[in-house]
């Protein structure tokens, strides 16, 4: 029988569906693995073994019953710890939020539940998504499959190591500033940032509301297509959730897989996400794809995006200023950890200073100064208020690259997964790394990364980014689907195929997790 | 400041001139809170209606309340205010415990309302136009309760409480300009224009308009300019001051006590001060000034709020009769003097006056009886008049007055027996077997008992002196139980005097 923890999640749920397999098997092949690889990797803040194997005794039950269930009902899935669980700890990666179980569900768990999905943990991530490495966690960095002494991207890290690791089929990820797309480029995973409003951000611990974005993290277009129809939708818990009613994005994928699905489309290839700073071995894999593409008959077209180049000056204002008033609210007064001022006086002022002393690693602190200043009389309209006018022109920028071509493309990041301590001692050298996505959060574009091979250089994988205008998922996914199968076909293998083998750490690792 | 120190009033006007500006906040009535679906009330256990939005948790997120706008268009059309096209949210950021997200949902340059007027008239029918620079919309804080300490302040207390169910309740906060050329009147335009925002509000039906439970809380700006400066002077903000009479006394207490520090070679500090309701007093707040930086920016949770010019003029269309237009029209179709209807004014019953007259009592006689018995029976209570029974109940109870069934005194025993809940005004006269007897037989029968009973008064009346009946009536009203029309009972004492021989 196959090894259950190699099958996407779209392989996963025909056997479930079938009675093939069980949820119970499925989870807990899943649950054995991570027991055995996940001191290693360090994908998981929690795991909720117990609770998953119940809930997907559950869905078998169910399932018998005669129920109809959605497809990816009894697949296992990972949360990353921004979202709000009300069974499990959600810290966001902070000390501050140590061992707070939120009283209520975020919107997308709520749905990832209600489709009947098995949640297996909380998921590493750089301390309230500020970081491109998981190095900023609170609780220790998560590794990255293909090389433990390297970085898994972030924030996302422990998501994006949790799939490529088959630790998990699926994960959920937020996407800020590219927080979802560059870990799955590092990991050789896939990707997806939805458009802006297209995914509830009820529930997802804030960063940057007005970048933040929640979506899927997995190992194949077509289950992040699965997995974007079950949490997508209007969410009237939140007001910048759109209204629009969408297409299935499954469908869309499968539409990508037939014949030809490539030819006369437009893609765009951005002038300004290529060249300096980029690894040679991440262009010569990105020029190979476009050669493919075109060889499969889209049509290339160079654009230019000219304040693209503005584009980290003015997140690195808008994120900090969003974010020094979204992370006020941890203050020790109604959940989270209190921490007294070591002498003097107990008054609020002085345990809420203590507490943030004590609770913010040094990245968040660096950010809130950063945006507290940005913020300030006299200084709004040179710093926040030029962000917002770049944030404009950045998206007048996409609407005349959209009117030339269907989607956009570029590396996902401009170099592959670099090694801990690295930009540590170097913010600018780490916030560089999200050039390539910072401009959809700032416009609100879907996109999404996939595996374009790996840099020769390194062996490390490489990730294309792809791009369509505001609300033309879809677009992504029959595009990416399409490009997925095109590469794989020319490999003749799955990049992840490629993973090097984890060994077991811990003795008492099951045998049960191979059947 | 000793109130013995503060400048006379008068030879405070004579060297300054006042300078004020009011921030009145409205607490509006929705059923939900600004933000979120938990219930606008009060009165359940602390942090009971809370969610993770109105409690700051982490992942919480705002969802206008739609009505809420709704209520802040319509409050700013009654006070003449231009309604914007677009408006939107502000984040305020400041800590503090009773702000849950540690920053208060507002608006900052662009407000839902702007540019508005209202016209108050004082008692000596001086008209001032107040400009309302504008009312923008924000959520409430939650409440302290500050344990341990003499006080109740947060200094000297051990530790304090945080009940959040306020949290989030829905304010609209109305900003005049700098009104100047109040002079004397300066305490009375105060006590005015916040009156008159109250009656706005409660004509509207905005808000629940209860001063005395924080649903109208008024800021109150003073500064004083010495005559012959075009300088303004420092100002300061008595907040919070949570009564009419109030306003006005902390207005003139503001003007005497900055006078007097002016005049002796002090300055005055730019800060906010607490009105003490015993004392009558100011007290120092805290230091503020106008570079307090609340580090303003557009909410990126909210969509902007654009009304259409469409609903805004349905609504325009919703609005009730200004209460002061309104005021002037009751009084003159009443025909009662200014002191009667200032009477009413004042007792709040206005509504209730108006109803019971609609529903068929005279007007001085509804007058009557909200201010005297409806009014003394709520003292007593300590609940206000309009709560303890229904207009249409007491015009009842005067038609049953008018038409002789009820006597003044028996109509207050009927009005009990409403108020307790024993039925209508007809009913509890069954049931308590209340009505005036009207029968002359019955009453002539015991007026010839008391006269056979009392010789001697009789022979007195006979003797012309018709005092001496006031015994004998008093005999019979004793042996009717009341239920007797006294006057009629002394034609018939008369009468019976004359005849029987």
């Amino acid at each position: 029988m196959t090894n259950l923890i190699k099958l996407s999640a779209a392989d996963l749920s025909g056997l479930l569906a079938d009675r093939s397999v069980s949820s119970v098997e499925v989870t807990r092949a899943h649950l054995d693995h991570i027991a055995a690889i996940d001191t290693d990797v360090h994908a998981f803040l929690h795991v909720a073994g117990d609770a998953a194997l119940a809930t997907a005794a559950r869905i078998d039950a169910r399932r018998a019953a005669g129920d109809t269930l959605g497809p990816l009902a009894g697949v296992p899935i990972a949360i990353k710890d921004v979202l709000a669980t009300q069974d499990m700890p959600s810290t966001a990666g902070s000390k501050i939020l140590e061992g707070w179980i939120p009283p209520y569900d975020a919107t997308v768990v709520r749905r990832v539940r209600d489709a009947g999905l098995i949640l297996l943990g909380k998921t590493n991530m750089d301390e309230f998504a500020m970081g491109s490495s998981t190095e900023f966690s609170a609780y220790g960095p998560t590794h990255n499959p293909w090389d433990l002494d390297r970085i898994p991207g972030g924030s996302g890290g422990g998501s994006a190591a949790a799939v490529s690791s088959f630790e998990a089929p699926l994960a959920l990820g937020s996407d800020t500033g590219g927080s979802i797309r560059q870990p799955a480029a590092v990991t050789g995973s896939v990707g997806v940032k939805p458009t802006y409003g297209g995914v509830s951000r009820y529930g997802s611990i804030a960063l940057a509301s007005s970048l933040d974005q929640v979506g899927p993290v997995t190992r194949t277009v077509y289950d992040a297509a699965l997995l974007h129809d079950v949490i997508g939708g209007h969410d009237p818990l939140d007001s910048t959730s759109l209204t629009d009613s969408w297409p299935s994005m499954a469908a869309a994928a499968r539409a990508g897989l037939a014949d030809g699905a490539l030819k006369g489309v437009r893609v765009g290839v951005i002038k300004e996400l290529a060249g300096d700073g980029f690894q040679p071995g991440v262009t010569q894999r990105f020029d190979e794809t476009l050669a493919l593409l075109s060889a499969a008959g889209a049509e290339i077209v160079q654009v230019s995006a000219p304040n693209f180049e503005y584009a980290i000056a003015a997140y690195y204002l808008i994120l900090p200023a969003e974010a020094s008033s979204n992370l006020a609210r941890f203050d020790s007064v109604r959940f989270g950890i209190r921490v007294n001022p070591a002498d003097g006086p107990l008054t609020s002022e002085r345990v809420m200073a203590a507490t943030r002393d004590a609770g913010f690693g040094p990245e968040v602190k660096r950010r809130i100064i950063l945006g507290t200043y940005a913020l300030s009389a006299g200084y709004y309209d040179a710093y926040y208020g030029s962000a917002q006018k770049v944030r404009t022109l950045i998206q007048r920028d996409f609407d005349a690259a959209f009117a030339q071509v269907d989607v956009l493309v570029s590396p996902s990041a401009p170099t592959t997964a670099f090694k801990f301590g690295e930009k540590m001692t170097d913010p600018m050298a780490m916030y560089l790394n999200d050039v390539t996505t910072i401009p959809a959060n700032l416009a609100g574009v879907p996109g999404m990364s996939l595996p374009m091979g790996l840099a020769p250089e390194d062996g490390l994988p490489v990730g294309l980014q792809i791009m369509a205008p505001a609300k033309l998922d879809a677009r992504l996914y029959t595009f990416g689907a399409a490009v997925e199968r095109l590469l794989e076909a020319s490999w003749g293998h799955t990049l992840l195929s490629r993973a090097p083998e984890l060994a077991p750490t811990e003795m008492f690792a099951s045998e049960e997790g191979v059947v | 400041m000793k109130k013995a120190e503060l400048m006379d009033y008068d030879k405070a006007l004579e060297l300054f001139e006042p300078v004020l500006g009011f921030e009145v906040h409205v607490e509006l009535n929705t059923k939900t809170k600004m933000f979120c679906g938990c219930a606008n009330e009060f009165g359940q256990g602390a942090n009971t209606n809370t969610c993770p939005t109105c409690l700051g948790l982490p992942g919480g997120l705002p969802q206008v309340n739609a009505k809420a706008i709704e209520s802040s268009i319509r409050l700013g059309l009654a006070l003449g205010c231009e309604i914007a096209e677009y408006s939107r949210f502000a984040r305020k950021n400041y800590f503090y415990p009773d702000t849950a997200k540690n920053f208060q949902t507002s608006q900052y340059d662009e407000p839902i309302a702007f540019n508005g007027q209202l016209t108050i008239e004082l008692e000596s029918g001086r008209l001032v136009t107040v400009d309302i620079e504008r009312a923008h919309m924000e959520d409430d804080a939650g409440k302290l309760t500050h344990v341990g300490g003499a006080t109740g302040r947060i200094q000297g207390a051990d530790y304090s409480l945080v009940d959040y169910n306020r949290g989030g309740v829905p304010l609209v906060e109305i900003v005049t300009q700098m009104i100047e050329g109040g002079e004397a009147d300066s305490p009375e335009i105060g006590r005015t224009y916040v009156a008159a925002i109250r009656e706005i509000v409660k004509a509207l039906g905005v808000s629940n308009a209860r001063m005395e439970e924080g649903n109208v809380r008024c800021d109150a700006n003073v500064s004083l300019r010495p005559r012959g400066s075009n300088i303004l002077g420092t100002r300061t903000e008595t907040k919070n001051v949570n009564s009419l009479r109030s306003v006005e006394r902390a207005v003139r207490y503001e003007i005497q006590r900055q006078a007097a520090l002016l005049a002796a070679g002090g300055t005055i500090t730019q800060e906010t001060r607490h009105w003490h309701e015993d004392t009558g007093i100011t007290s120092a707040g805290r230091p503020k000034s106008d570079a307090d930086d609340y580090r303003y920016f557009p909410e990126p949770d909210l969509v902007p709020v654009a009304p259409s010019r469409e609903w805004v003029e349905e609504l325009r269309a919703t609005l009730p009769e200004p209460p002061a237009a309104r005021r002037k029209r009751l009084q003159a179709d009443w025909g009662f003097a200014d002191l009667e209807f200032q009477d009413v004014v004042n007792s709040d019953l206005l509504d209730a006056v108006e109803a019971t007259i609609a529903a068929g009592s005279a007007a001085q006689a509804a007058r009557k009886w909200w201010t005297g018995e409806v009014a003394r029976l709520a003292n007593v209570a300590g609940v206000t008049a309009d709560s303890l029974v229904q207009p249409v109940q007491v015009a009842a109870l005067i038609e049953l007055v008018v038409a002789g069934t009820l006597t003044d005194r028996l109509a207050r025993q009927v009005l009990e027996g409403v108020i307790a809940g024993e039925g209508t005004p007809l009913e509890v006269v069954e049931l308590r077997g209340l009505a005036v007897v009207s029968d002359d037989g019955a009453l002539i029968a015991a007026i010839d008992e008391a006269l056979a009973a009392q010789p001697d008064v009789l022979a007195k009346i006979r003797d012309g002196k018709v005092q001496a009946a006031g015994a004998v009536i008093g005999a019979v009203m004793k042996a009717m139980r009341g239920q007797a029309d006294a006057a009629r009972v002394r034609e018939l004492v008369l009468e019976r005097a004359g005849t029987a021989e």
